[in-house]
């Protein structure tokens, strides 16, 4: 086992590890119904690994291909390079554990931890220290002899957790482990999950619908649109860099406005856009437009944009504009401004959405006050 | 385990193959043979097997089939009409009035005498309801009659009640279920809306039952219409129902072709007897719950 | 106050209901010959009588033989029903399970009647077996109901973990499945049981000359004298399947407590 590292530390040591699940060109059909269109995927050793999108996408498909649960149409998977084609789930390195836990109602809790080394060659009382070391891990020392159905949500996770992990596996799949749980529980379970993975060092792929989820624990996120990767990337890229206006309305709030191209050097894009000007946007932050966006725009989070004092230094740009409306939070502010001249391209008026944290002291302002807007170039993502 | 549609469709396959076999062996095949056997001439005590709507002919011509059909029909749909409506008032109790965690004591306090000694039950009634029977005996010990009641003596009367009797939980659960079903909010908008307590039941519950009303109605009639117990009991012989019918000719009289063709009319009969009931009925099946 | 009136009414319907039931110990303690009021004396001479006859034991061995042997294959069947409707989607599924459910709504006059036709005409012997072949028919759609419910308050993913955790197809069943199934199965074949025992007319055309309890009480309600014996016979018959039934309805409720399902009802 390694000492758990600092988030920062552990993708750093990721991004070299040997791959252990690779996934190539694979295809899953449904009679008519095309699931999984064409997957390319290497999760690394290690990893702590997401695939997230919105129901019906194929994530959990992906998963359960994996596993072992479903067949392929085509293509391949390997599993620490071994080909996976006629391993059936029984036999394969990887344990899962289910969206409804699936522990067994009729086994107390070691029972149910102990149930995969039925096989293993170990005498009892080894086995039995194996179980209550698995229970320890995942904090419910002393919870062996329990009767099943009488635990709550959060023990029960614990408990299909133990039972996959005592296994050893190579991969740990994880199908929707905190959809079930209540916010603080799930937010709680988050944090123990992260340790654990880190603690025993094997790689998790977890499946998602929750990008808040996805963001918090993961090394590294596969988004899913309908059976396909749209965008695999590490959390801060995939929230600050969207390769596509769809990852980005998925994952968290994004402003969109209208651009026009103007020109292009080698290292920006200088647009135009209503109320903020000319802007040149880094060659890094150009994304592609989806079909169905109506020309090119540009995006920028709530947070990313910020309500400043008239008059304020700093190297950030400024708008003007006025405020909309306002919605009070608690810890946050939403703002909804519209930037003078914002109806310049087509008499459209389109507010931005401002997030401020509501520190001490700083006042929150009305609906109709004008506002100054700071915000800097390398904060626009241009989708074209 | 893996599993695509296909070795879906296989896995199901393979496992239903032994009750479906079972099913076709012991069930399909004998049906198939008597539909086959109604279209073949009789031979004394042997079958011809040669093509002809004969026995169709005799069977719709035969004035004692039409009688004893036609009790049977009458005596069915008497039962059926009894048991649904004296089983009504049970359900909507059952659904609306007892507690839910006594509901399932309720339903097994019903369905049990439905399980035990449906002939000895039957031949009760008959020592209930006979010349000297309970009723009468009883009654006359009480002095409240002199002369034995005979209405409720060995006629269609006495099956009435006791086949009305034998299933009655069957017209119970499918009511109770449909009034289960019925969403409480609604019956609250009803009251919301202005309507009165019984309105509210004639425009709302009632309409909701209807699919289970319906269903109790022909889980009751068609295995009443098929009864042979309580005829040669209760009516002695003497007033036999199809069933009986049936049974004479296939067995006392040998004519298997002629039987099988009885059976098949009759079923034939209760069929599309079924269906129209479905089809008048069919506005309040629409509903979906 | 609406449920006042109803539950009186409830109450009543009750009574009508367990009315020939409840006479049934009456006239089996009464020391008078003929079935009327009003009652002589009490005497335990019929149940006496009852176990000193040769023939009623002979048709309690055949009927115990057939409702056990039925009971048990018609579960085995109703098992392989079950698991297939309640777990696969496959070709034919709706007429398939009707068929096999169809023999709930066929008059048994028609069942019996009709593969009576058959085996006369193959040549089969009536006996015993003929009968547990009728009365597997008959308790199969009863089984396959019972067991459906067990196993459709299952969590498929149970399975599946069994299978993840190192287990083969058949060993997950037998390891997970089998055992929270396990209250059902004893349910269907305690049912299955108690129908069979009961049934008459299957039993009447198919037997051959083999008697069953309720062919032998048919073939004694002819003879007024051996009425009494026979509410002695029926006391403790209504007795045996009450019990059943109670025992039944036991581990049907304590299947349903095991995997933490709601009770949606009873038997049907």
């Amino acid at each position: 086992m390694t000492t758990p590292k600092s988030t920062a530390a552990h993708r750093a040591a990721m991004a070299g590890a040997k791959p252990m699940i690779e996934i190539r060109e694979v295809q899953k059909h449904y009679g008519d119904y095309h699931a999984l269109r064409g997957i390319d995927l290497t999760i690394r050793a290690g990893e702590f690994f997401s695939l997230l999108g919105p129901s019906g996408c194929g994530k959990t498909t992906l998963l359960r291909t994996i596993a072992g649960f479903e067949d392929i149409s085509s293509g391949v998977v390997l599993i620490d390079g071994q080909d996976m084609q006629d391993v059936p789930a029984n036999r394969r390195p990887t344990n899962m554990v289910f969206q409804s836990y699936a522990i067994f109602p009729h086994l107390t809790v070691a029972e149910n931890v102990g149930f995969g080394l039925r096989r293993d060659p170990r005498s009892k009382a080894e086995k039995a220290a194996a179980v209550e070391q698995a229970l320890e891990m995942v904090g419910l020392k002393g919870y062996g002899s329990r009767a099943s159905h009488a635990l709550s949500g959060g023990q029960r996770q614990r408990v299909a957790l133990a039972r996959a992990l005592i296994l050893k596996p190579k991969v740990l799949l994880l199908d929707e482990p905190l959809s079930a749980l209540d916010r603080k529980m799930r937010e709680q379970m988050q944090v123990e999950l992260i340790k654990l993975q880190r603690q025993v060092g094997i790689t998790f792929v977890l499946v998602t619908h929750d990008q808040e989820e996805a963001l918090v624990m993961s090394d590294r996120i596969a988004v899913m649109f309908e059976g396909q990767i749209a965008q695999l990337d590490g959390p801060e890229a995939l929230y600050a860099r969207p390769t596509s206006r769809r990852v980005a309305n998925f994952i968290g709030v994004m402003n969109f406005l209208p651009a026009r191209v103007l020109g292009e050097t080698g290292d920006a894009v200088q647009i135009e856009a209503p109320g903020l000007g000319r802007v040149d946007i880094p060659m890094a932050n150009v994304s592609r437009a989806d079909p169905g966006d109506d020309g090119p725009s540009i995006g920028f989070r709530p947070e990313a944009v910020s309500l400043v004092a008239p008059g304020a230094q700093g190297a950030n740009r400024v708008a003007e504009g006025v405020i909309d409306e306002v919605v009070y939070y608690g810890d946050m502010t939403y703002y909804d401004v519209r930037l003078d001249g914002s109806g310049s391209f087509d008499g459209q008026a389109r507010p931005v959405r401002i997030a401020m944290r509501n520190v001490f002291g700083r006042e929150v302002q009305d609906v109709g006050t004008r506002a100054n807007v700071s915000w800097s170039p390398g904060s626009l993502v241009l989708f074209r | 385990m893996a599993s695509g549609n296909r070795s879906q469709a296989a896995q199901g396959l393979t496992l239903i193959a032994p009750p479906l076999g079972y099913a076709v062996l012991v069930l399909a095949a004998p049906l198939l043979t008597i539909l086959a056997y109604s279209f073949f001439k009789d031979g004394y005590l042997t079958v011809i097997r040669e093509f002809t709507l004969e026995n169709y002919r005799t069977v719709w011509a035969d004035p004692i089939f039409h009688r004893i059909m036609l009790r049977s029909l009458v005596v069915a749909g008497l039962v059926t009409l009894a048991t649904v409506v004296l089983a009504f008032p049970v359900a909507y109790f059952l659904s609306f009035a007892v507690a839910p965690q006594k509901k399932a004591m309720w339903l097994f306090l019903i369905t049990i005498p439905f399980w035990t000694s449906y002939l000895i039950r039957v031949f009760l009634w008959k020592v209930i309801l006979g010349y000297n029977g309970v009723i009468n005996s009883g009654l006359k010990t009480l002095g409240i009659i002199e002369q034995p009641l005979t209405f409720i003596l060995y006629n269609v009367n006495s099956m009435v009640i006791t086949l009305a009797h034998a299933y009655a939980p069957f017209a119970i659960l499918p009511i109770f279920i449909a009034l289960e079903k019925i969403d409480r909010s609604l019956l609250e908008a009803g009251r919301d809306l202005g309507e009165s307590r019984a309105m509210t039941f004639w425009r709302v519950t009632l309409p909701l039952a209807m699919p289970g009303v319906v269903a109790a109605a022909l889980i009751v009639f068609i295995p009443t219409i098929g009864d042979y117990v309580t005829p040669a009991l209760i009516g002695g012989g003497k007033i036999p129902m199809i069933a009986n019918m049936i049974q004479a000719q296939m067995l006392d009289l040998d004519n298997r072709p002629m039987g099988s063709a009885l059976a098949v009319t009759a079923m034939l009969i209760v069929a599309v007897i079924s269906v129209a009931f479905i089809v008048l009925n069919r506005r309040f099946l629409k509903v979906r719950q | 106050m609406k449920g006042r009136g109803l539950r009186a009414y409830a109450l009543i319907y009750l009574l009508f209901l367990y009315a020939p039931i409840l006479l049934l110990p009456v006239f089996a303690f009464n020391s008078g010959t003929i079935i009327a009021f009003p009652l002589k004396g009490f005497t335990t001479e019929w149940f006496s009588q009852m176990w000193g006859n040769a023939s009623l034991r002979r048709a309690l061995t055949n009927s115990l033989t057939i409702a056990v042997s039925a009971s048990i294959l018609a579960t085995c069947l109703g098992i392989f029903a079950a698991r297939a409707s309640t777990r696969f989607a496959f070709p034919g599924k709706g007429p398939i399970m009707g068929l096999i459910m169809l023999p709930l709504v066929l008059p048994e006059i028609i069942v019996s009647i009709s593969l009576l036709v058959v085996l006369l005409s193959l040549g089969v012997q009536l006996s015993i077996l003929t009968v547990i072949l009728g009365h597997t028919l008959i308790c199969m759609p009863y089984a396959t109901v019972i067991l459906s419910t067990a196993f459709n308050s299952l969590d498929r993913s149970l399975e599946e973990a069994a299978y993840d955790l190192g287990e083969t197809r058949w060993s997950a069943f037998r390891l997970v499945i089998l055992p929270l199934v396990m209250p059902g199965i004893i349910s269907s074949l305690l049912m299955s049981f108690t129908i069979s025992l009961d049934e008459f007319i299957i039993a009447f055309f198919l037997a051959g000359n083999e008697p069953t309890l309720p062919t032998y009480i048919f073939s004694q309600l002819r003879f007024p004298k051996q009425i009494p014996m026979i509410m002695a016979l029926g006391t403790v018959l209504v007795l045996m399947s009450i019990l059943l039934l109670t025992v039944a309805e036991y581990f049907r409720r304590r299947g349903i407590a095991k995997t933490g399902t709601k009770d949606t009802g009873g038997f049907l």
